[in-house]
């Protein structure tokens, strides 16, 4: 399997594994040796008892009371032997050959048989001599093994048996344990990672058939609300909003396909016009005017879409520097003022001393010539006293610069479609103009960290270019 | 008017020399900018005109070079390149106006004259006259045969403004620039307005006018 959580997995299952038997090793290690030393201990205390015995009553005593202790029952092994090892007292009946040669510990574990303990005298060895091989001497044992001063030779053991079944049990204690681990690993890496394998196999799935061009296409969400949900649920959002985006860029070509397509189309059929059959010189004069003026709304309207992108783009902030509303305010309303006498429209403007902000003097003069320039075209002729009022404010952390007509307005629905690039309400695209007056103020506005909003006039429309106050200095 | 035109763009260097040629004037080209530095540097031409993109040497440099050597022939530059920033790069580097294409060619003719003008008078001048109309910048007073007109500020201005060019094309973007100091671009033309209710505070009552609308280019205030 080629995915992550497999190659995880098996990682984990390596180091997982590796420390289970380093584990092992070492439990079972220090577990043999504390018990080693135990009995190292125990078979030093009775070495010292029996030696004492010994140095009382000699080797009599030492027999005494050495058969005395063999006969309780325990682990204990005692043995006395001659000098050439043939076995006089003790408990021990035989045993690995060599033992008792070497005086100290003995160096290892050796095999011995106790003395008429049933089930255990098999085929009677013969003194023990290659009884080994055979399996007959069932224990194992470690000794001491110490040469009296008349040649005798002394050995107090203890059987393994039990420390060795100790170890035993912890070891297959640890071993089952991390093999139920193991196992337990296993299971859940199969139920759990397979499963969250499976989601995300299924969010990859999803986003596959997505590339592949259905922008509809969601990713699954399972409800269960954890990571894989939250996932889906933002890249989900991401796509609505890439799908929204793409709308209006579809949008946005359908109509420069139509306002930037038809004056050129336009332009195209009047130069062919003026080319085709005779045309007297006024004739042609009056063509290639037309043409001039129609490149030139064209010019315009291009104008207008690079400075928007420009402004979109980021433009440079640089270009900003403190800034006077209310002198553009009024260089707009004077620069307007006579169009809107001629359009019988009464223009005022009301705003109190000067109000400064951090901005770009060209791009609000010009965002604001757009708005008032709407204002005036849409309250002419529709109101019976056409007024446009241009007011600026300073109220709750905001500076405000509105201008409200009272023409027929724009419906609530509509105010934000108002404000994108090409969109002109009325279907026909009859009217004059780009429609691109609202999206150039609004990109002006972004630009300086505000906003435009439309508002019901009541009647008619309102256009607020809102500046936070933090722009706004004294 | 000896005009030296630095553009890389054959097509539009051959169109403007002849337009040019055409409107009386004597047209020279330099498609690069070192050799429009080093025939600019003689400073026997009334007017450049500089694209700002060019192969070779920069249009600024070329201007900032000119500048440094202490050549005073007015500059006109032209540039793709029209926002406020740019302007006001283009300015600093020693232009005397900008231009931004694609333009009119009335538009350029208007701005070079404007500019061949000004290296010649000077703004000491009090007062202006054409023809019976008289403009006193002092006491700011506008009289047409002795008859006061009283104007707006604004209006002040502009005719101060068309009066300093007087027998000359002005455009309306001109207008704008220098009056209004604003450099965009106005949705309707409400320039056009201005200078109508200028011209009927000076005309009006008087027989012969004084402003003449020149078709597709702008005004020129002009006695007779």
């Amino acid at each position: 399997m080629k995915t992550t959580a497999a190659r995880l997995s098996a990682l984990y299952l390596l180091l997982f594994g590796a420390c289970a038997v380093v584990l092992v090793v070492y439990m079972t290690s220090i577990s043999s040796r504390i018990i080693a030393a135990q009995t190292r201990e125990t078979i030093q205390e009775e070495m010292h008892g029996l030696g004492r015995a010994y140095e009382r009553g000699g080797l009599p005593r030492l027999v005494r009371v050495m058969e005395q202790r063999a006969r309780q029952p325990g682990a204990n092994l005692y043995l006395i032997a001659d000098p050439n090892g043939r076995i006089l007292a003790g408990n021990v009946e035989s045993l690995q050959p060599g033992i008792l040669e070497i005086e100290g510990w003995t160096l290892r574990p050796f095999a011995y048989k106790r003395y008429g303990e049933p089930g255990l005298v098999r085929p009677p060895a013969d003194n023990g001599a290659g009884a080994e091989a055979d399996g007959d001497l069932h224990h194992t044992a470690m000794a001491l093994v110490l040469r009296l001063p008349n040649g005798m030779i002394l050995l107090v053991g203890r059987d393994l048996r039990e420390p060795e079944r100790f170890r035993d049990v912890v070891q297959r204690a640890l071993i089952l344990t991390l093999l139920i681990m193991g196992l337990g690993a296993f299971l859940i890496w199969y139920f759990v990672g397979r499963a969250a394998l499976r989601r995300i196999d299924s969010i990859s799935v999803a986003s596959r058939r997505i590339m592949g061009g259905d922008l509809s296409g969601r990713l699954p969400v399972s409800g269960a609300g954890d990571e894989f949900d939250r996932l889906s649920e933002n890249l989900n959002a991401m796509l609505t909003r890439i799908a929204a985006l793409n709308e209006g860029l579809k949008q946005v070509s359908d109509n420069i396909a139509h306002d930037l397509k038809t004056p050129l189309a336009r332009l195209r059929s009047r130069a062919e016009t003026a080319l085709a059959g005779r045309k007297k010189p006024a004739e042609l004069r009056t063509a290639l005017e037309a043409t001039i003026a129609e490149s030139d709304q064209l010019i315009r309207t291009f104008n207008a879409i690079l400075m928007i992108s420009r402004l979109e783009a980021g433009y440079s902030a640089e270009s900003l520097a403190a800034t006077d509303l209310a002198e553009i305010i009024g260089d707009v309303a004077e620069l307007y003022e006579p169009v809107a006498e001629e359009a019988g429209v009464a223009l005022e403007t009301r705003m109190s001393g000067a109000t400064k902000i951090t901005g770009n003097r060209e791009l609000l003069a010009q965002a604001l010539s757009n708005i008032v320039d709407n204002a005036i075209k849409y309250s002419s002729g529709h109101a019976e006293k056409p007024r446009v009022l241009v007011t600026l404010e300073k109220s709750g952390g905001e500076v405000r610069v509105a201008v409200s007509d009272n023409g027929p307005g724009i419906p609530a629905e509509d105010h934000r479609r108002a404000t994108e690039r090409f969109v002109r309400l009325e279907a026909s695209r009859s009217q004059p103009g780009s429609g691109l007056g609202l999206s150039l103020a609004k990109a002006v506005m972004t630009f300086h960290r505000g906003r435009l909003e439309l508002a019901d006039a009541g009647p008619g429309l309102e256009v607020a270019m809102i500046f936070p106050v933090r722009e706004a200095a004294r | 008017m000896k005009i030296l035109l630095i553009e890389d763009d054959r097509e539009a260097a051959d169109y403007l020399e002849k337009a040019l040629t055409e409107a009386g004037h004597t047209a020279h080209v330099a498609g690069d900018g070192e050799t429009g530095f080093t025939l600019a540097d003689g400073g026997e031409y009334d007017v450049l005109i500089v694209d700002r993109m060019l192969p070779r040497r920069d249009g600024l440099s070329v201007i900032a070079g000119l500048r440094a050597r202490g050549t005073r022939t007015p500059v006109l530059i032209l540039s793709a390149l029209g926002e406020v920033d740019d302007r006001v790069t283009g300015l600093r580097a020693g232009g005397d106006d900008y231009l931004t294409k694609p333009f009119a060619f009335s538009e350029l003719l208007a701005r070079i004259e404007v500019l061949n003008r000004r290296a010649g008078t000077s703004d000491v001048e009090t007062v202006y006259r054409a023809g019976d109309l008289e403009l006193d910048r002092l006491s700011h007073t506008v009289r047409r045969a002795g008859r006061e007109i009283g104007l707006q500020p604004r209006e002040f201005r502009l005719l101060e403004y068309l009066m300093r060019h007087a027998g000359q094309v002005v455009t309306r973007t001109m207008l704008l620039e220098n009056v209004w100091d604003y450099h965009f671009d106005p949705q309707t033309n409400v320039i056009d307005v201005h200078v109508s209710r200028l011209r009927g505070k000076i005309e009006k009552g008087f027989d012969k006018p004084l402003l003449h609308t020149i078709r597709g280019a702008g005004y020129m205030l002009k006695a007779g």
